[in-house]
């Protein structure tokens, strides 16, 4: 982000200070470990199982519960992993840690680190709104809060989960009676298994992409509510039957041949980017549908605000812009520089916004 | 306002044109006339002049959403458009509306041009608690006059043509300005662009009206092609290709009109022309090319430039950019419509016209001749030095049609190839509309040194900001962020990393450029991702193209 402002302090770290930013990743000193760290280390807390906050390499794995068969099967099997349920505490060299919903994705978490009567927490990446495929954002009260600020602009504001549903089962309802497969693309992991619990089931079958469906096994598992779906190769999935069909693809799929087999269709994207015309346009779909699985700038404000924290943190995404903000309703704003895409670019190239291949 | 709101989504969102056809067709079925009559004024191209202050609205937007100075300006960066970012700042609606478009234009927007500003701002606040989202983004576009949807004018003349069951040529002389600056169509105006087609429906004799300009497409074959795409030269026009501004002159009923091809009417700009077309007899409707006009030859478009710029015109700019409408076509004549009679023809009875009634500013655009098309590329050879952009081949037998068509004849535009230099990216901004958020203007720079000079320096000389594909474009975005210097604004300098070869039509000495220089319609013709920047040309090297 530009700032015509001077420029942004980064958080030199005081004494006392639980976690601190080190070149491998934000480091906790007085226990010795690392939360998302994106270089190898010793012990890293992972607060989520996305690629950019979870990395290979590490000694030893620290994460919640739900995550754990999302992370064995993206970095590896052998991973020497402890998980933790939320509000489960262990001690580390006398550090509390603990975990809290985030409602990011699955098992998404922030971390609460506790020493001296002093409480810090790190939330990775969240989201305010419930939205049923997870454990909702819970705010922990602490006195160091470090916050994401992906959508940190006040030009990013959601539609409710409800509402959002109902835009794209209209979508899909009125393809439906035309006779036109709705492919919609949207991220594998978090957005697909929200759009399969929200939408109305009753329209038309569901399929959807392999790099989908072994993230729906995972949800199920877990136990969260999802309709039926179909792989797009089932050999029951036919002509016929995709004419109503809803399917759900990675970004990645758009101008595949893989994309042959549903004909005329009509094509959509989910994502927070979608809320400006320009990169709606610039995507090339017919839809695009506003859905993050970030917290938008009330939802950052409320949870800053819910946290009661003085001090607060500010990693990836409009860092400036929202240090900015928070220092002049008065809280103690720093920077944290790390690798989660410090920049939007590389969030909107990771949402898929930027293509990557010429159309 | 709800119905073209919808509309507009659905236009803006749509990549098919079947789809947009319809979407057009529908709304233009089911709204009151009234209203059809506004949509198709800015569908059409149609523009209020700005009905509040940009600075204003700027200022009464933010203190609604209630944020700083500084958190609108990020925001507007990251958004890329003024109308688009106050809709999503301002807070929701509280109130409902059931009003039509006519009725928000005319009793509501088109009054704040003339209140002063307090009655602005009350009435702003009133009218945006009562629009919905989508509303308020066509809303504050119309404000701001940056209305602009991807639907050509072609597009509405067939949605129009389609709604009243008449011949679309009809809908688009009857659309002659109809979009016209200021104007305010009426539900009888709506009425009269779809209503049935009546023998000699234009009151030719008194109207103002042009004809649709017929356009020429691009023609790019080697000249090995030329006799199989185009046959023999016997059956073609040749002609210079101007760099001006199309115009049409009409003169009827004592009154002298010109237009020029974005239908604006700019009689007052050019009183020269407006004094030659009174000469001219009734029931006269000429086409051909503004230019400045010098030493008998015409001048580089940067004059002209220099003319439509200002505001009023001084005896001194008048003597020292004098003009000329250098003709190439007769569409009317003694009150008779010539579109339909063959090229030729038409050129004939030009040339007896101004045979008939020289004037000094107008001006024939001759007649190319030669024997086979070898010859007429050897011709064209000349065309930079003659500060034209190429050769224009218009068949013998073609009629003047309607718009970029080919069914009563062929225009093709012969244009030589671009000039071009390997220049160096400085400066970035971030784009507009489908770029926002991308940096995808850049600045570009020349050395003011020869290779291997010591402290040679990078000087700016133009800025361009097409010709990469979307794939390029997010490449050289992520390089602008990685090498940034400094940001002033929206715009960041770079550490010079990347050259790329531009091209451009015209080259020409210019003061007021830091590099002395100034070029015409720059673009990126490529990435050069083979060459480093110490590759890159330099001022000598440009300086030797200009002409003489």
């Amino acid at each position: 982000m530009v700032m015509p402002a001077p420029s942004t302090p980064d958080a030199a770290s005081r004494p006392g200070d639980l976690v601190v930013a080190r070149p491998e990743g934000l480091y906790c000193p007085p226990g010795d470990f690392y939360i998302d760290p994106w270089r190898p280390v010793e012990r890293a807390v992972i607060t989520h199982a996305h690629s950019d906050h979870a990395r290979v390499g590490h000694r030893h794995y620290l994460a919640h519960t739900d995550s754990a068969g999302t992370l064995r099967t993206r970095l590896g099997a052998e991973i020497n992993l402890q998980t933790l349920a939320y509000g489960e505490a262990l001690d580390h060299h006398g550090v509390r840690v603990s975990l809290h919903p985030a409602g990011h994705v699955l098992g998404s978490a922030q971390v609460r680190l506790e020493l001296g009567g002093r409480v810090w927490v790190a939330s990775g990446d969240y989201k305010t709104e419930a939205d049923g495929t997870c454990a909702p954002f819970e705010p922990v009260r602490c006195d160091a809060f470090i916050t994401e600020s992906t959508f940190g602009l006040p030009i990013y504001r959601w539609p409710t989960q409800a509402a959002l549903c109902a835009e794209i089962d209209a979508w899909w309802r009125s393809n439906a009676e035309t006779g036109r497969a709705s492919v919609l693309f949207c991220y594998a992991f978090g957005k697909a298994q929200r759009i399969l619990h929200g939408v109305d089931a009753s329209i038309g079958p569901l399929i959807v992409h392999g790099a989908v469906e072994p993230l729906n096994a995972v949800y199920r598992t877990a136990g969260v509510a999802l309709p039926p779906t179909l792989h797009a190769s089932d050999p029951r999935v036919d002509a016929q039957l995709l004419r109503r069909a809803l399917v759900l693809a990675p970004p990645s799929a758009q101008g595949t041949p893989w994309m042959k087999r549903f004909g005329d269709c009509a094509d959509a994207f989910a994502s927070g980017w979608m809320q400006l015309r320009g990169t709606r346009r610039r995507r090339g779909v017919d839809r695009g549908f506003v859905m993050s699985d970030h917290a938008d700038w009330p939802g950052l404000q409320s949870a800053i605000r819910g946290t009661g924290a003085e001090r607060v943190l500010v990693t990836h995404g409009s860092v400036a812009v929202l240090v900015r903000w928070l220092s002049e309703q008065g809280l103690d704003a720093q920077a944290f520089k790390t690798e989660y895409g410090d920049e939007d670019v590389a969030d909107k190239a990771a949402e898929g916004v930027v293509s990557e291949t010429s159309p | 306002m709800k119905a073209f709101a919808a509309l507009y989504r659905e236009l803006d969102a749509s990549t098919s044109s079947l789809a947009k056809q319809a979407a057009l067709q529908r709304y233009l079925r089911v709204v009151p006339p009234q209203d059809a009559a506004w949509a198709v004024y800015f569908l059409a191209g149609g523009k209020p002049r700005q009905l509040v202050p940009t600075k204003l609205l700027r200022t009464l937007a933010q203190e609604a959403a209630g944020l700083p100075e500084w958190l609108f300006d990020e925001s507007y960066e990251a958004v890329g458009d003024l109308a688009e970012t106050i809709a999503l700042l301002l807070p929701p609606p509280t109130q409902w509306h059931e009003r039509g478009l006519a009725e928000w234009v005319e009793q509501q927007l088109l009054p704040l041009r003339k209140a002063p500003p307090e009655q602005v701002a009350a009435a702003l606040r009133l009218q945006w608690q009562q629009l919905a989202p989508d509303e308020r983004f066509v809303y504050f576009k119309l404000i701001t006059g940056g209305f602009r949807v991807g639907v050509s004018r072609l597009q509405v003349t067939q949605a129009l043509a389609a709604v009243g069951g008449i011949d679309a040529k009809s809908v688009a002389q009857r659309l002659m300005g109809y979009t016209h600056l200021g104007g305010q169509p009426t539900a009888d105006d709506y009425a009269a662009l779809i209503a049935p087609e009546h023998a000699g429906e234009q009151a030719r004799e008194t109207s103002g009206q042009p004809y649709p300009f017929f356009l020429a497409h691009p023609f790019n074959l080697a000249l090995e092609a030329f006799d199989a795409a185009l046959g023999p030269p016997a059956d073609w026009l040749v002609e210079w290709k101007w760099d001006g501004i199309r115009a049409q002159l009409v003169k009827r009923a004592g009154q002298v009109w010109l237009w020029s091809r974005g239908e604006e009417l700019v009689t007052d700009r050019y009183p020269e022309l407006a004094a030659m077309g009174a000469m001219l007899p009734d029931g006269t409707v000429l086409d051909g090319e503004i230019v400045v006009w010098r030493d008998g030859r015409v001048q580089p478009f940067a004059e002209l430039q220099k003319r439509i710029g200002r505001k009023t015109l001084g005896t001194k700019l008048l003597r020292e950019l004098p003009v000329v409408l250098l003709a190439y076509d007769l569409l009317e004549w003694q009150a008779r419509d010539l579109r339909a009679q063959p090229q030729v023809e038409r050129r004939a009875l030009l040339d007896a016209l101004l045979a008939d009634a020289p004037h000094p500013s107008l001006v024939a655009s001759p007649v190319l001749v030669a024997d086979h098309w070898e010859d007429f590329a050897r011709q064209r050879e000349s065309a930079r030095a003659m500060g034209v952009e190429g050769m224009m081949l218009k068949q013998r037998g073609a009629q003047y049609g309607v718009g970029r068509t080919k069914d009563v004849g062929t225009w093709w535009k012969w244009k030589i190839a671009p000039l071009s230099i390997d220049a160096v990216l400085i400066y970035a901004q971030r784009g507009h509309g489908r770029r926002a958020s991308l940096y995808s203007d850049y600045t570009f720079a020349v050395w003011d040194g020869a290779p291997g000079e010591p402290e040679r320096k990078l000087v700016p000389f133009a800025k361009a900001y097409s010709g990469l594909t979307d794939a390029e474009m997010a490449r050289v975005d992520a390089v602008i962020r990685k090498t940034t210097v400094e940001s002033f604004g929206p715009v960041r300098s770079v550490r010079p990393t990347l050259v790329f070869e531009l091209g451009f039509e015209g080259i020409a000495r210019s003061p007021r450029h830091k590099s002395g220089i100034a070029v015409r319609f720059p673009r990126m013709l490529r990435w050069r991702e083979d060459k480093t920047i110490a590759d890159a040309d330099t001022l000598q090297t440009l300086a030797a193209l200009l002409p003489g």
